[in-house]
C-alpha cells in the first residue's frame, strides 16, 4: 500500500485492456494454483470478481455488531440514566420505552456505520498487502495482475499472461 | 406520462461511445484552475457568509431580543432555517443511498453532488439550534453528560431526540460521501502532478483498487446505503416531532413525519436543481448530466410535491372535520389572518408550482426547471416559517396574540447561512470529482478481446 514504504515484493506485473483477456488470465492462473495474485481495477466488474471467485467480505460481521451495540448502547444508556435520577416528567413512566427507541435508533445506525467503515479500513489498508507493484493506468482504464514469483518462474509466468492476451507484462525485483 | 427516453447510444443513462480513459479525463478536467465566474461567486458567497459571522457576533454581544424574539414567538426565522436546511439534505441521501438500494441507474451521474450538498446542508443547519439557543458557549448542555446536580437530559423530550438525530446524519451522510470519493481521489491522484498528487495520495489513504480492496468496498458501501435509508426518513420525522409533540394548535398532526419528509425531499430536489443546472455548464459536463437525469429529478419533484399538495389538504380538511376550534381558527388564518402573505406563498410554490412538471416541455426545458426549482426553495423556506410562526402567534389565548416580523438579524443569519452553504460547495466542486468516476466507469462496459456483450 502507498500508506507506507515497504520493501518491494518479487513478482510479474501485467496490464490488460481487455475484461475478459484479464478474466481469463486470473482463470489460468487459480488452475495452476496461484491463489496470492494482486487484481486492480478502476472500478468494481463481475467478470473479474466471477474469476477470482472471492468469499463474502467480512466487513458484514462489523455492520452487524456495530448496530447491534449501537442499539443496546441506545437502550442501556436512556434507561440507566433516566433511573439514576428518577425525574417524573409529564406523568409518563421514568424509564420509557417508546421515546427511548429514537435515540437507540439513531446510535445503532451511527455505530453500525462507522463500525461498517472502521473494518474496510482494517480489512483493505491496514491488514491488506505491502509493496506490491502499481500502476497509475489501473485506476484509468487498465486492468492490473500482480503474480509473486521469483525470477525463476517469471518467464513461463510471462508467457502465460500474454497468451491470455496482456498488453504489458512488467518484471519486478526484490 | 411521457417518457424521455436516455439519448440515443446511451446504456442506462450513459453514453456507450464513452470510455472509461474518456471518463476520467472528463472528470478530473472539472478540476482545472477556477474561472473568473468561480471566483466571483465564490467571492460572492464568503461575503454573505461574513455578514452572517458579523451578525452573529452582534447577537451574542447583545442577545436574541434583536432577531425579535418576544411572546408568544420564541421560535422564528432561526428555527425555520434550521428545519429548511436540514430538508435540503434529504434529497442527497434519497439520489445516494435509497435510489443505490432501488437500483436506479441514473442516480450515477448526479449522486456525488447531490451527497455533497447533503453534507454542507446539514452543516448550516446544524449552526442554527446554535445560534437560536441565546447563550451559545454552553451548547455543550445538550449532550447527555450530567450538570452540577447529577441530572440528566431528559430523553422524553423531541429537543434532545433531534440532537442525535442530527448529528448521526452529519456523521453518516460525510462518512458516506467520503467513503464514496477515496476511489476517486485515487484516480485524480494518478493524473495530476506536484504538489497536489501529494494532497490526493494523502487523501486517497492508499486506495489502489485491488480486488481484496473493492471486495470489502463494495460490501460495505452497500450496507452504508442500508443504513443511511432508514436513517434519513428518521431525521426529518424527528424534526417533525420537535412539533407534532407539542399541542400548539397546527402542529398537533400524526400526518407531521410523512409531511415532513416528502417536504424535505421536494425542497432538496429543488435545490438539487438549482446548484446543478448552472454547474454542469460551468465545469462542461453537460454530456454526462443530462435532459434524461433532469427528467428524473423533475418526476421525484412532481412525485413529492403532488404529496405535499395532498398533505396540505389534509391538514385543511382533518383541521374542519376535527371539530376543535383552536384547530379551525389557526388554519382559517393561515390562509387569510395576517400571515395569508406567507401562506399562500407555501401553497403557489409548492402545491401549484410543482403541477408544471406534469408536462414533458417543462421537465426538459432547464430554463424552465431553474426557475421552478427557485419557487420550490422559496416556497419551502415559507412552508416551515408558516408552520412555525403563524401556529405560534395565535394559540388558546386571544389575549396574548401577536405577530413576529423578521429582522435584520434574522436576514443576516440567514444570508450567512447561504454563503456558508455555497462557499462549501463551490471549493468543494472545484477540488475533489464531482461526479462518480468509479461509479460511471461500472455502467460502461470495458473493451473485450473478442467483442461482444457480457
Amino acid at each position: 500500500m502507498a500508506l507506507m514504504r515497504s520493501r518491494p515484493v518479487p513478482g510479474v506485473l501485467a496490464s490488460f485492456a481487455h475484461v475478459d483477456a484479464a478474466a481469463e488470465a486470473i482463470r489460468a492462473l487459480r488452475a495452476q494454483g496461484h491463489r496470492n495474485m494482486v487484481v486492480y481495477s478502476a472500478a468494481p466488474n463481475h467478470e473479474i470478481e466471477e474469476a477470482l471467485d472471492h468469499s463474502v467480505s467480512p466487513v458484514r460481521l462489523f455492520t452487524l455488531i456495530g448496530g447491534l451495540t449501537g442499539c443496546a448502547a441506545g437502550f442501556g444508556m436512556t434507561f440507566w440514566m433516566s433511573y439514576d435520577w428518577p425525574t417524573l416528567v409529564g406523568g409518563k413512566p421514568i424509564g420509557s420505552f417508546p421515546p427511548y427507541v429514537v435515540i437507540a435508533f439513531e446510535l445503532t445506525i451511527l455505530l453500525g456505520a462507522l463500525s461498517t467503515v472502521t473494518g474496510v479500513a482494517l480489512f483493505s489498508v491496514l491488514m491488506g498487502k505491502r509493496g506490491i507493484a502499481y500502476d497509475p493506468r489501473f485506476s484509468d482504464d487498465r486492468i492490473g495482475i500482480f503474480v509473486p514469483s521469483g525470477s525463476d518462474r517469471a518467464g513461463a509466468l510471462e508467457r502465460m499472461l500474454r497468451t491470455a492476451g496482456a498488453e504489458e507484462v512488467r518484471h519486478e525485483a526484490a | 406520462m411521457a417518457v424521455v427516453a436516455p439519448p440515443a447510444g446511451h446504456h442506462d443513462g450513459h453514453v456507450i461511445t464513452q470510455t472509461h480513459a474518456d471518463v476520467t479525463r472528463d472528470v478530473v478536467g472539472t478540476l482545472s484552475p477556477a474561472s473568473r465566474g468561480y471566483v466571483m461567486l465564490l467571492f460572492g458567497a464568503v461575503s454573505l457568509f461574513v455578514i452572517g459571522v458579523l451578525t452573529f457576533l452582534i447577537l451574542i454581544k447583545d442577545g436574541l431580543g434583536h432577531a425579535g424574539y418576544q411572546p408568544p414567538i420564541f421560535w422564528s426565522v432561526y428555527i425555520t432555517t434550521f428545519v429548511f436546511w436540514v430538508g435540503i439534505g434529504h434529497a442527497g441521501t434519497l439520489i445516494s443511498a435509497i435510489l443505490f438500494l432501488f437500483r436506479s441507474p441514473w442516480r450515477t451521474a448526479v449522486y456525488r453532488s447531490t451527497e455533497a450538498m447533503t453534507v454542507f446542508a446539514v452543516m448550516t443547519a446544524g449552526l442554527f439550534p446554535i445560534i437560536h439557543i441565546g447563550r451559545q458557549w454552553i451548547f455543550y448542555w445538550l449532550l447527555p453528560y450530567p450538570n452540577q446536580r447529577y441530572l440528566w437530559p431528559n430523553f422524553k423530550s423531541p429537543l434532545i431526540w433531534d440532537v442525535f438525530a442530527i448529528s448521526t446524519y452529519l456523521t453518516v451522510s460525510t462518512t458516506f460521501l467520503v467513503f464514496g470519493l477515496i476511489p476517486d481521489v485515487a484516480a485524480v491522484r494518478d493524473k495530476v502532478g506536484g504538489w497536489r498528487k501529494s494532497v490526493y495520495s494523502l487523501a486517497s489513504v492508499g486506495w489502489q483498487g485491488t480486488d481484496n480492496q473493492w471486495r470489502h468496498y463494495s460490501r460495505a458501501y452497500l450496507y452504508l446505503a442500508a443504513l443511511a435509508t432508514p436513517l434519513v426518513l428518521s431525521v426529518h420525522s424527528v424534526v417533525s416531532w420537535d412539533f407534532a409533540s407539542a399541542i400548539v394548535p397546527g402542529w398537533h398532526g400524526t400526518i407531521f413525519a410523512p409531511y415532513f419528509v416528502a417536504g424535505a425531499i421536494y425542497s432538496g430536489i429543488g435545490m438539487v436543481l438549482t446548484l446543478i443546472i448552472p454547474l454542469r455548464r460551468a465545469l462542461r459536463i453537460e454530456h454526462m448530466i443530462t435532459d434524461y437525469h433532469f427528467d428524473n429529478l423533475a418526476k421525484l419533484t412532481l412525485l413529492t410535491g403532488s404529496i405535499l399538495f395532498y398533505a396540505y389538504g389534509m391538514e385543511y380538511f382533518v383541521a374542519w372535520y376535527s371539530g376543535n376550534i383552536f384547530e379551525q381558527t389557526t388554519f382559517f388564518r393561515r390562509a387569510f389572518g395576517p400571515y395569508w402573505w406567507a401562506g399562500w406563498t407555501m401553497i403557489i410554490c409548492n402545491a401549484f408550482v410543482s403541477q408544471l412538471l406534469w408536462f414533458r416541455k417543462i421537465r426538459t426545458n432547464l430554463t424552465s426547471l431553474f426557475v421552478i426549482s427557485i419557487f420550490i426553495n422559496i416556497g419551502m423556506w415559507f412552508e416551515r416559517y408558516v408552520i412555525i410562526v403563524s401556529s405560534l402567534s395565535n394559540d388558546y389565548i386571544p389575549w396574548a396574540w401577536d405577530q413576529l416580523n423578521p429582522t435584520w438579524a434574522d436576514w443576516g443569519i440567514l444570508a450567512g447561512s447561504f454563503g456558508w452553504f455555497g462557499m462549501w460547495f463551490l471549493l468543494f466542486a472545484k477540488n475533489f470529482p464531482i461526479v462518480a468516476i468509479q461509479e460511471i466507469k461500472e455502467m460502461i462496459p470495458m473493451p473485450r478481446k473478442r467483442g461482444g456483450h457480457h
